[in-house]
């Protein structure tokens, strides 16, 4: 449940008066809040939990973790969720 | 030596476990907190790699499991309730409460949504105004600063029809209940590597002092375990009982300041139940008052229920680590995965689950090594 997933911030944006990153995992590319990580730069890696950044991570760490989440099956169990929950929404 | 030739590392886990073999003088046992560690650790077989005498006992960090039948009952009456949209993780969505679960009341018309992240939940409320949006949401200190995020959204947006079913537990106060108990058996504690980088190690040093146990905080990948049981036995063969950081990638001494923020704007601490050990005083969170209107539990007036977990179950004893789940008598026969009679068993996290998925068919006396 505690599941996070490292990924790479591509740009800085602000939704609904919220601070948001787009973050690339693995190809896709999704939104994350970057409330509680607004000194988050674009080109860092950051960790990712339901939707929220909340911890930098070095590249080399980050592409490891997703190296070994994709082994596992649970980097596509993560992304699977988060595609499912966009398409819940329409 | 089995399995280490799956390991990302296999050098790096060969060699772990070749130093911890010669360091351990003593048959240490230690425990995990988190559901996602017991997972790791049962999936790679790393206690069978341990020492002789060395034991993992598998703690009570898996959110969904403790998540109190009375609260899923809640959320499915929720559910059933006109006009509802109940929304949750995938992975409640599947846990049984006294009756039924969520996604069989789904398939029987009731709208109820997986979603990914609470921030999906607040746009379904805004995308449906004609309805109430319900988010169940459930968590660890890692994912209540989130959820408190999208309370506080909702109320910054003036979002009315959404709210928040609540089951928030506190790693701490478990882990003192649990240490604190007759009989307890654990001299390290691997503390849980992404609740750590949400609150940092300030409590983790006061539990130290306090049990005189060393603790290091661990992160989620077989090396990463590993590392930390050595780092863990290291301590105890020097007397030393400190807290180490063996996930420095992720976690920062101080936490993510902004996180603990969020969660204590919103959130305060209460008593809460948690399945398989009971009430514990002041190991959970609710929404603070000023947030009542987002607040499902005032929203729709829900009545306190109280339900009683089956009796063969014996969840307390694993958690504590005076049984493994295969020295229970309903493990696999009337207590599986598909139909969990306690908290370890509900969700893939939980210690019986995790056992079931990857030891179900091996004999008693295949697992005596890396068991008992």
């Amino acid at each position: 449940m505690c599941l996070a997933i490292p990924g790479k911030l591509t740009a800085k944006t602000e939704e609904d008066g919220m601070l948001c990153g787009r973050v690339e995992f693995g190809g896709i590319i999704r939104t994350a809040c970057l409330d509680f990580l607004p000194e988050a730069e674009v080109g860092e890696y950051v960790l990712v939990h339901v939707g929220f950044a909340i911890s930098r991570i070095d590249e080399d760490e980050a592409k490891a973790t997703l190296a070994y989440l994709e082994e596992l099956g649970e980097l596509q169990a993560e992304l699977g969720a988060l595609e499912a929950s966009h398409e819940a929404l329409g | 030596m089995k399995h280490l030739d799956e390991y990302r590392d296999e050098k790096l886990a060969r060699t772990l476990v070749e130093r911890l073999r010669r360091t351990a003088t003593k048959p240490w046992v230690l425990m995990e907190v988190c559901g996602g560690q017991t997972h790791t650790l049962v999936r790679y077989g790393i206690d069978g790699l341990l020492p002789a005498g060395m034991e993992m006992i598998h703690g009570p960090g898996c959110p969904v499991c403790v998540t109190p039948l009375e609260t899923i009952d809640k959320a499915i009456a929720l559910a059933k309730t006109k006009g509802v949209i109940l929304a949750s993780y995938g992975d409640m969505l599947r846990v049984p409460g006294s009756m039924t679960d969520l996604l069989r009341v789904k398939a029987q018309g009731a709208d109820v949504r997986m979603v990914y992240s609470p921030l999906d939940a607040l746009r379904l409320a805004r995308e449906n105004p004609s309805r109430e949006v319900v988010f169940f949401g459930i968590g660890f200190e890692t994912t209540a600063p989130p959820n408190a995020a999208a309370v506080w959204q909702a109320a910054r947006q003036g979002v009315m029809n959404f709210s928040l079913l609540a089951s928030h537990v506190l790693v701490p106060p478990a882990l003192r209940a649990l240490l604190g108990a007759e009989g307890n058996r654990v001299q390290g504690l691997i503390a849980p590597g992404h609740v750590c980088v949400v609150v940092g190690l300030d409590e983790y040093r006061a539990i130290a002092r306090e049990f005189r146990l060393p603790i290091v905080v661990g992160g989620f990948e077989p090396v990463d375990l590993l590392e930390a049981i050595s780092m863990l036995t290291d301590q105890l063969e020097e007397g030393r009982a400190e807290v180490e950081n063996q996930y420095t990638r992720s976690v920062r001494m101080e936490g993510n300041r902004h996180a603990q923020q969020m969660l204590a704007d919103v959130l305060e601490v209460c008593d809460r139940k948690w399945r398989g050990l009971g009430e514990i005083p002041r190991s959970g969170l609710k929404l603070r008052a000023k947030y009542a209107a987002w607040d499902a539990e005032v929203k729709f007036k829900l009545a306190e229920t109280r339900v009683e977990e089956p009796a063969e179950c014996i969840s307390a004893l694993i958690l504590q680590g005076h049984r493994k789940p295969t020295e229970c008598s309903a493990f696999g026969i009337r207590c599986t995965p598909e139909r969990p009679l306690g908290a370890p068993m509900v969700s893939a996290e939980g210690a019986c689950a995790a056992y079931c998925q990857y030891r179900r068919h091996e004999t008693e006396s295949e697992l005596a090594g890396g068991v008992r």
